[in-house]
């Protein structure tokens, strides 16, 4: 004895369920295997539904006039028999394709034309991108990653610090080999280090690895040049047809400062300290979603307005990807406008081989007390990096002094623009 | 070795087989006392009698219909339709019934039938005496399609059908027939269904095509070895099921891919084989897959304008073949 | 007085042998409409009102010799020609032990090499071009064998229908063709299928003897074809012999006959040979209350056998569907 259900039978081709016209049995009879229970309708018959058991009928789950899908419960029956099993076809379920052996770079070599073609439109190298594809094959979707989470950095940004007469170092290691943590989880997206990126990783590394960083902020008060800049920047605009930035006073001031402390105008290397003569001022130039680091050479013998002028330019030339190396190369100092992105303090990594590159930070209005009382000041923090071999805190501080003095004191009557 | 015609492999192909097995008989119009339209089944009606060469009504569906039933039962018929543009009248027992007894019987029955057809234009045959047909039958498993380019292949081939216990097609170029002869030898051989031929060695491009297109095909290349193009030519012989091996071996040989074909460009055989190219040669490749085919028209036309800007030719070939070896 | 079947040339055992496979037709494929209704098959089309048409004819033959080309209705033929059962109903579940097809196709697409049944597909009428074609080997061959190849009264409006008897009449080949007329091809009734008066009137245009027989009479049926084979054999050509029945089922399991009156269907059912016949056997005294249950009982149970046998047998492979495309 058991329970036996009758389900809904297929009663032909494309039918997906049946009515329940009437029930040929109630609860509780005893029929036999094959005799008709119910008559069903469908779509494209009329039939009377045999019992598929001899036994007793337990329960008439579907009512009359219900309409219910292939399969479904008709009715429940006590059942003498068992139930023959239909011996379905057991279909193993595909092996998993994508379980395959990571380690296998059997195709990591075979490019294809599209990632070959678009390795050479866009400059990688294909032999640092690890393929995601069988074998280790490089796919198409893997150099377009590469493309998308390009540096937004010149390709000449790497090399642009370094003199003509210095060579740069071997780093100790690659970035590469540092891995300490090699395991990939789900959703996580593996970019492959190349070209661009990968030479500012290097230099980036050098600079942290080799310079014993120190770091001082000095805060300025620059009230009367923000008083100033507004009085003219229209007039300037409206005159010289570019506009007239805070930066250029910042770099004339430090180009000065410099000028005053040639300390931090040098370079380290190996045995020896070098001095440079020449005051060659790396800026950063942002364009959408690159940033160029060009130099304005010799700024200490340039106006604020020729210096206003020659960031300008620069910063045409570079929405334009008109910089040429010559553009790029020679600097001394790293002036960074840190300001532009709202930050009010970072301590920026030394453009290697230089001694120093100051962060001019946001300028923030902010109370401050003179003489005893509250006055509403233009405040902006320079935020100083330097080569501790190179430079110590005296030497350092004295030239932030002198810094903060200068710009303190540009107003109305001191600026000379040109 | 006798030198022998396209259509003198033919019969002599069909002679040697129905002196061989009392199984063998021809079944068709005007296949008897005349001898076939061309003349293939000449003078076999004198010395096999009329019912080993059987002339029938005019009636296709039949023809066919009638070589299974007497395929079932073991014997070996060969059925020819006049011209492969007639055969569609027994698409249906070709496809329907020959293609799929073996599978539907699983394994009990077969159809060991040979159907012979001449396809092929360039004769002046206008719209229904050039067609090539091949490509309606070429996606239905159980079925062979033998599609010979030489006498010596004819003669090979062609017996090795008779003797294929599955049901094979066999069309004939109508413009070989008289035009292509050659050295055959006159004991008995047969070529294996189912494997290509490279009918000549290169380095430089590989040409892959069947029929008589090979000809023209080969022609190209002679002239084109004197500019210092070296061209690879593989012949598919069977063009279903395709010879995959041969297919991969000779396009990744040069990289350099051209198919050709005389039928309709779009959906025909050589479509087919430039997918198992693209499927398995990606890595070999040094090229776009290049297909000489002729216009996707319902059929060649009557007047020689028209007819020749169909049909592939040598010059068609030579400047494709060209084409590629520069790119 | 001598009966009918005895100047056949009949003896008592095959006349009540013919019954037995006439009703044994008609238990398998009530069984398996039953099996229809609860689900376990997905398609049943049916012999019902034609076994006496197939069983009549099919011992009429020689069932050590000569072939056949059955359609899809035709389970009276194949049983008479040594099918079982149990092969029957294995092909009804779709079992790899089916020796029609190995679960391969649809029920009622017969085919068993052993026992001459040539394999046959659903686009009616191709088997006629076979059947003349066996009978063309048959005549190449010498052989004393005739083809015996059955279709509906609509398929005999398809060409190979006109191509096949015409080539069988032109060459006088030993086919001997039978209409299974049952008044309907699925809907359309036979006014609106058959422009004669009826089928065998065509037989004429093919230089060959047509007949319209009682297909509910399978000693008339016999007689029929028996005449068509001694024919056939003396190379006198192919026979045309129409046997007129009803279907007495609708077309198949998909098929709900709402398109005809149910008294018609009744009035039809009391000429049912079963019945008839029958009753014909009991007149002579070869068929008892008695044997009547006997035969019953038994061939109850071979249906029931066959049933449970099949439905426990096993479903072919997956991979076993790329078997067999071509000689392996």
């Amino acid at each position: 004895m058991g329970t036996e259900n009758i389900t809904m039978p297929q009663l032909g081709e494309s039918v997906t369920e049946g009515t329940i016209s009437s029930w040929l049995v109630k609860e509780g009879d005893k029929v036999t295997k094959y005799d008709p229970i119910a008559e069903v309708l469908t779509d494209k018959v009329n039939a009377e539904v045999p019992s598929s058991f001899s036994g007793i009928i337990k329960e008439l789950v579907a009512k009359e006039g219900e309409t219910i899908s292939v399969g479904e419960i008709m009715c429940t029956m006590e059942t003498e028999e068992k139930g023959i099993d239909q011996k379905e076809a057991t279909i193993e379920p595909p092996r998993n394709n994508s379980d395959f052996n990571k380690s296998d770079e059997t195709s990591k070599k075979r490019y294809s034309p599209a990632v070959l073609r678009l390795a050479q439109e866009n400059d990688i190298e294909l032999t640092q991108i690890n393929g995601t594809g069988k074998g280790g094959r490089i796919t198409r979707k893997d150099v377009e990653r590469v493309i998308s989470s390009k540096p937004s950095v010149s390709k000449d940004v790497p090399n642009q610090q370094s003199s003509p007469s210095i060579s740069n170092p071997k780093p100790h290691r690659t970035v590469s080999d540092e891995s300490p943590d090699t395991s990939i989880n789900t959703g996580d997206m593996e970019i492959p280090v190349t070209g661009v990126r990968k030479a500012i990783a290097e230099n980036m590394v050098i600079s942290k690895q080799e310079i014993p960083h120190a770091w001082m902020t000095v805060e300025a008060d620059v009230t009367d040049l923000v008083s100033y800049r507004n009085l003219v920047k229209n007039e300037f605009i409206h005159s010289e047809g570019f506009n007239l930035t805070y930066f250029a006073f910042f770099i004339k001031a430090v180009a000065q400062a410099l000028k005053k402390f040639p300390e931090l105008n040098s370079t380290w290397q190996h045995d020896k300290i070098i001095q440079r003569k020449a005051i060659n001022l790396s800026i950063a130039v942002a364009v959408e979603d690159k940033l160029f680091v060009p130099v304005i050479k010799n700024a200490d013998e340039k106006t604020i307005k020729g210096i206003a002028r020659e960031v300008y330019e620069l910063s045409e030339k570079a929405k334009n990807h008109k910089l040429t190396t010559e553009d790029m190369q020679g600097g001394t100092f790293t002036v960074n406008n840190t300001g532009t992105f709202g930050s009010i303090h970072s301590m920026g990594i030394i453009n290697h081989p230089q001694a120093a590159i100051l962060q001019v930070e946001s300028i923030v209005k902010r109370p401050v007390i003179i003489d005893n009382m509250f006055a509403a000041r233009d405040m902006v923090n320079l935020s100083l990096s330097l080569d501790h071999r190179v430079l110590d805190g005296l030497v350092c501080g004295r030239f932030l002094a002198y810094l903060k003095e200068k710009l303190e004191n540009m107003n109305e009557t001191s600026i000379q623009m040109f | 070795m006798a030198v022998m015609s396209y259509i003198q492999a033919v019969t002599t192909a069909l002679r040697e087989e129905m002196l061989r097995d009392e199984k063998v008989f021809i079944l068709g119009e005007d296949v008897g006392k005349k001898g076939g339209v061309f003349r293939a089944t000449e003078g076999l009606f004198d010395e096999f009698g009329e019912y080993r060469v059987l002339d029938t009504p005019l009636t296709e569906s039949a023809i066919a219909g009638v070589g299974i039933g007497a395929a079932m039962y073991g014997m070996r018929p060969v059925a020819e339709m006049q011209f492969a543009d007639f055969i569609m009248p027994a698409v249906n027992q070709i496809i329907s019934e020959a293609a799929k007894t073996r599978y539907r019987s699983n394994n009990d029955w077969n159809v060991p039938i040979t159907i012979r057809a001449p396809y092929g234009g360039g004769v002046h045959g206008a719209l229904y005496h050039s067609q090539s047909v091949e490509s309606v039958f070429a996606n239905q498993p159980g079925l062979k399609i033998v599609m010979p380019s030489t006498p010596y292949d004819v003669k090979g081939l062609l017996k090795a059908a008779i003797r294929d216990n599955d049901p094979v097609l066999f069309f004939e170029h109508k413009r070989a027939y008289r035009l292509l002869k050659e050295d055959v030898p006159e004991e008995d051989y047969v070529l294996p269904i189912g494997k290509a031929d490279v009918k000549r060695e290169g380095s430089d491009i590989t040409v892959i095509t069947y029929g008589l297109c090979v000809h023209f095909a080969l022609q190209a290349a002679e002239k084109l070895a004197e500019e210092g193009i070296d061209a690879h030519i593989l012949d598919l012989r069977t063009v279903y099921p395709l010879d995959k091996a041969a297919i991969i071996e000779a396009a990744s040989k040069t990289g350099k891919v051209l198919l050709i074909t005389e039928d309709n460009k779009e959906g025909s055989i050589i479509g087919e084989v430039a997918a198992i190219i693209a499927e398995n040669c990606l890595f070999d490749l040094d090229a776009p897959i290049m297909r000489l085919a002729g216009p996707d028209v319902p059929a060649m036309p009557y007047a020689p304008t028209m007819e020749r800007y169909f049909m592939v030719n040598p010059e068609k070939c030579e400047k494709a073949m060209r084409d590629l070896a520069e790119f | 007085m001598t009966n009918r079947h005895k100047k056949l040339g009949i003896s008592d055992d095959e006349v009540l042998n013919i019954y037995k496979t006439m009703l044994l037709a008609r238990k398998i494929d009530e069984r398996m409409w039953l099996l229809n209704r609860a689900g376990k098959i997905p398609f049943v089309i049916s012999c019902q009102g034609q076994e006496a048409a197939q069983v009549g004819a099919s011992y009429a033959l020689n069932r050590n010799t000569d072939y056949v080309a059955p359609y899809y209705r035709d389970l009276g033929v194949v049983l008479s020609f040594g099918m079982t059962a149990k092969e029957v109903m294995l092909s009804a579940f779709a079992k790899a032990e089916d020796p029609n097809s190995g679960g391969r196709q649809m029920p009622g697409h017969f085919g068993q090499k052993k026992n001459r049944i040539l394999s046959g597909s659903s686009p009616v009428t191709t088997q006629v071009p076979h059947a003349v074609g066996v009978a063309l080997a048959a005549r190449i061959e010498k052989k004393d064998l005739v083809s015996f190849v059955t279709l509906g009264e609509g398929s005999s409006n398809q060409g190979d229908f006109h191509e096949g008897l015409n080539f069988a009449g032109v060459h006088k080949l030993p086919v001997i063709t039978m209409v299974e007329n049952n008044q309907y091809a699925i809907s359309v009734p036979f006014d609106k299928q058959v422009a004669s008066e009826n089928v065998s009137i065509r037989a004429k245009s093919y230089g060959m003897v047509g007949v319209t027989i009682d297909g509910n009479d399978p000693l008339a049926i016999y007689e029929a074809v028996h005449e068509a084979r001694n024919r056939a054999i003396e190379g006198e050509g192919g026979t045309l012999i129409e046997a007129v029945s009803y279907r007495l089922t609708a077309h198949s399991s998909d098929d709900d006959d709402r398109y005809r009156e149910k008294h018609e269907v009744d009035e039809a059912k009391k000429s049912d040979s079963l019945v008839t016949f029958g009753n014909y056997l009991k007149e002579e005294n070869l068929l008892s209350s008695n044997l009547e249950i006997e035969i019953n009982n038994e061939l109850d149970s071979v249906v029931n056998e066959a049933t449970d046998y099949a439905e426990n047998a096993p479903y072919a492979e997956p991979e076993d569907a790329l078997k067999y495309v071509y000689e392996e």
